[in-house]
């Protein structure tokens, strides 16, 4: 089809003559921050469409953090769900019992921090058996302790028990879970570009190897699983409080599945991919809602097909240009051409 | 002493239908080094057989056993050539989550069909004997026994049978196998039908011995199993064996002596000590990085 793929290459220069453009985030931040806030002051767009935009945010946040671990770090991680509960529990126990009614909305982004932190602690309490133990052992680490968690909240009365906590006001707003969203995806892909990134990619690839190139795994096996945790604490809280209720049965891990389908679909270590694959999910999920019952045997099936035809999921190991730096285009750019000039040359 | 006595049989109870769960686990882990995530919920659809045939067609018990392992391997056999078989060349993490998805589809497939917990009816005639304080069920012997048989002729056919010796070969080295005249796909085709065979048979005396039954019943069991795999040491046949014993043991005695809701918490802490201790569970050897 030549037609199509001409119209396809054109777009996909203007896209990149969009993309490349200085002031393209600057304008990007800007606008979607006032779309937010236009969105949730005016309510143009009705409360149904907010909350759904809500999701996909918070999902976005888990996603990319989880992909942190599953994706450029290549381990096995099944307990985001853990996670998560933590950081929805501190965060509307705060907002609950602590902060005085009159000044929640400011001290919201406060509660949202302080589960984040809380589950970063967590987080770092799960890396130390990460140095010993790998792949599906590890995988069982992180289970257990999504499971622990479950428990522990369950068995404790202050919090509700299996009843759950309720008594959040409704403190999620449109333009916090953009800040979020943004704040974490920018953090995870400067970490992964970074210097220290490399040492992530490296554990991935051989840890033997990457311990005898003087990358200090340990240490970056806790910074990864710090982070990765604290977003999810993050999206935890903005989860607490857009629901207004939440129970231990919630933080499962069928939630776990959850996170690990929407970053396996978007495809593993790419930033891209997993906003693709938490929007796609969770868009698809609501779409489909008619459905009833069915669209849960749907959503397993067209999730089996993808990873049949396309095991890599949808952007699988390559992101956009968008997220790239500079300078790795540039390196991707001469080495095509070396690899091409090999190629000619060769007879 | 006698309540002890009491507990032991409940722990051996639930131990044997873990360490029948935890097998299907192992053996196609060992064999394709892949994990079947899919396999606590053919447990569950193993139950539903037994309540299917019970039910509506008023089989007696060995019939529906039979007919429901049947069922469940041939559903396993199935999952594994339409979903898994085109995966066996592409990452691992890819095969798992084709597994996840299948475990979905099964629990979502079956709540489409049928939303309501079903309450299996009594097979067998169960009788009581008191000694005492002690009472035993003929339930629980006979879930204990048939489920030690069961082990016995897996434990059998892997270690004396021909077939059985080329699944230890093909976990012991995948690339060699074939050239031998090994057909490894049939090999791999019935580690599956027996692994999940016997998951269907512990499905059949779950729902004997706690017989309300619903379609997320395996999400835990299963889950629950597969650390009974990992703690044996995963690959290894007998390791599932005694870890689901093991796994057995420590929940009924912590559900005997403390509050029951402790259970999970007490049960999975124990499990990450073993592994902080043993990270390749007690039967594994340890594989040591090469570079």
């Amino acid at each position: 089809m030549p037609k199509l793929s001409a119209a396809y290459y054109t777009l996909l220069t203007r896209w990149h003559a969009l993309t490349g453009c200085k002031y393209f985030w600057p304008v990007f931040m800007i606008a979607g921050l006032a779309f937010c806030m236009a969105a949730s002051t005016f309510e143009f767009l009705d409360l149904y469409l907010q909350l759904i935009l809500i999701y996909v945010g918070i999902n976005i946040i888990l996603t990319v953090s989880l992909n942190l671990i599953n994706g450029y770090m290549g381990e096995f991680s099944v307990g985001h769900a853990g996670f998560m509960a933590v950081g929805a529990y501190i965060a509307s126990l705060l907002t609950v019992h602590v902060f005085p009614p009159g000044a929640q909305n400011l001290l919201f982004p406060l509660a949202v921090l302080a589960g984040g932190t809380g589950a970063a602690l967590v987080g770092f309490l799960v890396a130390i058996p990460s140095f010993k133990t790998r792949g599906d052992y590890l995988a069982i680490v992180t289970l257990a302790f999504c499971m622990i968690v479950k428990s522990v909240l369950e068995n404790i009365d202050a919090v509700g028990g299996p009843r759950g906590l309720l008594g959040m006001e409704k403190l999620t707003t449109l333009p916090w879970v953009f800040f979020w969203t943004v704040l974490s995806v920018w953090v995870i892909r400067n970490l992964v570009y970074s210097n220290f990134g490399r040492g992530v990619l490296s554990i991935r690839e051989d840890e033997i190897a990457s311990d005898l190139m003087s990358v200090n795994t340990r240490q970056v096996k806790i910074i990864a699983f710090v982070v990765s945790s604290f977003f999810a604490g993050i999206a935890g809280g903005l989860f607490a409080h857009a629901l207004q209720f939440i129970n231990p049965r919630m933080f499962d891990i069928l939630k776990s599945t959850d996170i690990l389908i929407m970053v396996y679909l978007g495809g593993i270590a790419s930033i891209a991919g997993s906003i693709t694959g938490a929007v796609i999910y969770t868009i698809l999920l609501e779409i489909l809602r008619p459905l009833g019952i069915w669209r849960m045997v749907l959503m397993p099936l067209m999730l089996v097909l993808l990873m049949i035809y396309r095991p890599q999921g949808i952007m699988g190991m390559r992101d956009a240009r968008l997220f790239k730096p500079i300078r790795d285009l540039v390196t991707e750019k001469l080495w095509r051409k070396k690899k091409k000039e090999a190629a000619d040359a060769a007879p | 002493m006698a309540y002890i006595f009491q507990q032991i049989l409940n722990a051996l109870q639930l131990g044997s239908i873990y360490a029948l769960i935890a097998l299907g686990y192992t053996m196609v882990y060992g064999i394709l080094t892949m994990i079947n995530f899919a396999h606590g919920d053919l447990f569950m659809v193993g139950a539903f057989f037994c309540f299917l045939l019970a039910f509506y067609l008023h089989l007696s018990f060995i019939p529906t056993l039979l007919l429901s392992m049947l069922g469940v391997a041939f559903l396993g056999v199935i999952i594994e050539r339409l979903a898994y078989k085109p995966l066996r060349n592409a990452p691992r993490v890819s095969a798992i989550i084709t597994a996840l998805g299948v475990g979905l589809f099964l629990e979502n497939f079956t709540l489409a069909l049928s939303p309501y917990p079903k309450h299996i009816p009594p097979l067998l005639q169960n009788t009581t004997w008191t000694f005492g304080t002690l009472s035993i069920s003929s339930l629980q012997i006979i879930v204990i026994v048939l489920s030690l048989v069961l082990m016995l002729i897996l434990d059998f056919i892997v270690q004396h049978t021909k077939a059985g010796m080329a699944m230890r070969a093909i976990s012991w080295d995948k690339t060699i196998v074939p050239l031998m005249g090994v057909s490894v796909d049939k090999i791999i085709s019935l580690t599956f039908a027996i692994g999940t065979g016997l998951g269907g048979a512990a499905g059949v005396m779950y729902g004997l011995a706690y017989p309300v039954i619903d379609p997320y019943m395996g999400i835990m069991v299963g889950w629950k199993a597969f650390i009974c795999a990992v703690v044996g040491g995963i690959g290894n046949i007998r390791g599932a064996m005694i870890g689901g014993f093991i796994l057995g043991g420590v929940e009924i005695m912590v559900g005997a002596f403390f509050p029951s809701t402790y259970r999970d918490f007490v049960a999975f802490t124990l499990l990450l000590i073993l592994l902080i201790v043993r990270p390749y569970g007690i039967l594994g050897k340890p594989h040591p990085q090469k570079v």
